[in-house]
């Protein structure tokens, strides 16, 4: 465990070093007017979408699926909820909105699951269809307008604070949440049993199908959530950017975290690290002063050092799995 | 003979099905738009997509072998990008072709060889690819730039008389050559057969001694390749070369593919199906513009339960 850990954790270790050796305040914390600012506040607060999707794709992923669609799910999230509150400032509405937003989300993961676990779909195809199709509807919803809202209540949620920012705060509950949830119970367990075998597992007595729907459902839910930081953070709805590419920073962060994407087994740790390597690395991209669009080759560079830090394990386990089969 | 029309149908049926899902949307709009049933309609269809097409083909390869290849549209976008600021620079133009095909073909070998040699999964490998080649464009500029070149443009802005007064670009011939190439590789060579046999079972093949190594980079070289090609037809087609061109493209051509008929396991499909599946997306695009009221967002959905559709009736077809 700590192993698998050592090398996500030496990445981000490097890339903080990085920035102190830039901007040598980076890691002051200040104190204002009850908030709190930093350069690692800022970080934390513009990975919490990324983290929270990143949360749901790493249970997807360890039941040996993935989930193209979350992009696209935050991007009907935020539309919803800002076309719903429209031009009312009231709390009410923009909590029915929300609530609105993440039940259709929890449908839209039901949808999901059910083309997985209940049509037996390749994952990566069966979400492809929402992703393709998910921007859109969002664009049906916005009716292809940016859709702009002013809304105190709506706004706390990506861009309050409560000593720290309220997404940060949310982040985190999930997180924890999450790990209490699987970890504390058998359901870690189980999630990790249906990935290495369904069928085995399911003839064991875990109710593998239920699961699958689950971590869809749950994948979806997160998405939602983020959709609405994103949105709330700008006040308004961009049906055709907000969420975009994030599925895959989603899944390089739980990559990078050392969850496999054979399934079988997952480290949240993993992901936290994950998320706040990549985007320690977009906020280092920035302060070093290159175009912010070049990111993407840093991104390129992370993903294939570690995915090659980790091929020779995954070479070992698999000539040992043909081996098993063989013999 | 009946031996031939009983065989037949089970092999082509998913093709057959596109064709039949093509010829009934084409209809449709003959019925319900005046000058939808012209000769030039069916050839704006091919100029407007003829570099997906050439991008079908490629990804056909790679699915056919049972992988998938993610970087296509970033490698477009990359394309257009050499295109253009190689003009820029006075590069002659058969120079300028060169250096994009080689660049396509290069990224493609690197993405294979990582594949194949550190057993990482072609999705992650390609989306890395596909992050690179995004990021190269910027690299090179972040603005757009437009290609000015003489050559160039006369070679884009040429039309060619078909009988009937009907126009096509180059772009569409060398689409088509592509197209047939692809088919003559694919079914004809042993490169061809082995890419089937790989998608198949890649033991199996390994046992029978098929060289997979070669051809499970090798779809990846010739998917780079298509790619790069492809970008140049986009560059011809656009006349500028930017960062942000083709976004999602590689989605288009693996709907494309799948509504040919290509199985995404790998092992099933024909060239010919991609192609039949990029005119069914063109034929939906060309509907919703005529239509009108329709907005384009709709191209996104219907898109989307098409793939479903046929999804659905591979899964079941697989399940038999």
């Amino acid at each position: 465990m700590k192993n698998r850990l050592l090398w996500p954790l030496l990445a981000l270790v490097a890339l903080l070093l990085l920035n102190l050796a830039v901007t040598p305040s980076f890691f002051a914390l200040r104190m204002q007017d009850g908030h709190l600012y930093g350069g690692l506040v800022d970080v934390l607060k513009n990975g919490a979408p990324t983290l929270l999707i990143a949360l749901g794709m790493t249970l997807v992923i360890a039941t040996r699926g993935i989930d193209l669609s979350v992009g696209a799910v935050a991007a009907i999230a935020g539309a919803v909820t800002c076309v719903h509150i429209g031009t009312s400032g009231s709390a009410a509405t923009a909590f029915a909105g929300m609530a609105i937003a993440l039940v259709l989300c929890a449908a839209l993961g039901l949808w999901n699951g059910f083309l997985v676990a209940g049509l037996g779909i390749q994952p990566i195809i069966a979400t492809l269809v929402l992703m393709t199709a998910g921007r859109g509807v969002a664009m049906l919803v916005t009716e292809g307008q940016i859709v702009t809202v002013n809304n105190t209540a709506y706004r706390q949620v990506g861009a309050g604070f409560v000593v720290l920012p309220v997404s940060i705060l949310i982040a985190l509950l999930v997180l924890g949440l999450v790990a209490f949830v699987t970890r504390k119970t058998a359901l870690g367990m189980l999630i990790e049993a249906v990935g290495v075998n369904p069928e085995a597992s399911r003839l064991a007595g875990v109710r593998s199908r239920t699961i699958i729907w689950t971590v869809y459902v749950f994948a979806a839910v997160c998405a939602g959530i983020a959709g609405l930081m994103i949105s709330s953070n700008v006040s308004a709805a961009d049906a055709n950017n907000a969420g975009l590419w994030i599925e895959m920073d989603a899944i390089l962060a739980v990559v990078i975290g050392g969850t496999s994407l054979a399934g079988g087994r997952y480290s949240l740790t993993g992901t936290l690290l994950g998320a706040l390597i990549i985007q320690t690395l977009t906020t280092t991209v920035y302060t070093i002063g290159v175009a912010p669009e070049v990111t993407l080759v840093f991104k390129a560079v992370v993903v294939i050092a570690v995915c090659l830090l980790q091929a020779p394990k995954a070479r070992a386990a698999l000539s040992f799995r043909k081996v098993a089969v063989s013999s | 003979m009946t031996t031939l029309t009983q065989r037949v149908p089970s092999r082509f049926l998913p093709v057959l099905a596109t064709v039949v899902l093509f010829v009934l949307a084409f209809g449709f709009g003959s019925a319900r738009y005046d000058g939808f049933a012209s000769g030039q309609v069916i050839a704006n269809l091919f100029i407007d997509n003829a570099f997906l097409i050439v991008l079908a083909a490629g990804m056909t390869f790679v699915i056919l072998s049972g992988g998938i290849d993610l970087s296509v549209g970033s490698v477009v976008a990359l394309s257009t990008m050499v295109t253009a600021s190689g003009l820029q620079a006075g590069w002659p133009v058969p120079l300028v072709v060169l250096a994009v095909l080689l660049t396509g073909s290069t990224l493609g070998l690197l993405m294979g060889l990582v594949i194949h040699h550190f057993d990482i999964q072609p999705f992650i490998v390609t989306l890395a690819g596909m992050f690179l080649a995004r990021g190269l464009c910027f690299l090179i500029s972040v603005e757009s730039v437009s290609i000015k070149d003489k050559t160039f443009r006369n070679v884009a802005t040429a039309a060619i008389e078909l009988p009937g007064g009907v126009t096509i670009t180059y772009n569409v011939v060398i689409a088509l050559l592509v197209v047939a190439a692809a088919m003559y590789v694919l079914h004809r060579t042993r490169f061809g057969r082995t890419v089937y046999a790989v998608g198949g079972s890649e033991s199996s093949a390994l046992l029978m001694g098929l060289p997979t190594t070669r051809v499970k980079v090798g779809v990846y070289v010739i998917s780079g390749l298509c790619s790069s090609l492809a970008g140049l037809l986009f560059s011809l087609y656009m006349l500028s070369g930017y960062g942000l061109h083709a976004v999602g493209m590689e989605l288009d051509a693996i709907a494309a593919v799948v509504i040919g008929g290509t199985l995404l396991a790998g092992g099933v499909g024909y060239v010919l199906g991609g192609l039949v599946g990029v005119l069914v997306l063109g034929t939906i695009q060309t509907l919703i513009s005529f239509q009108g009221t329709l907005s384009s967002w709709w191209t996104k959905i219907v898109i989307g339960v098409l793939l479903l559709v046929f999804i659905a009736v591979q899964r079941t077809m697989v399940r038999r």
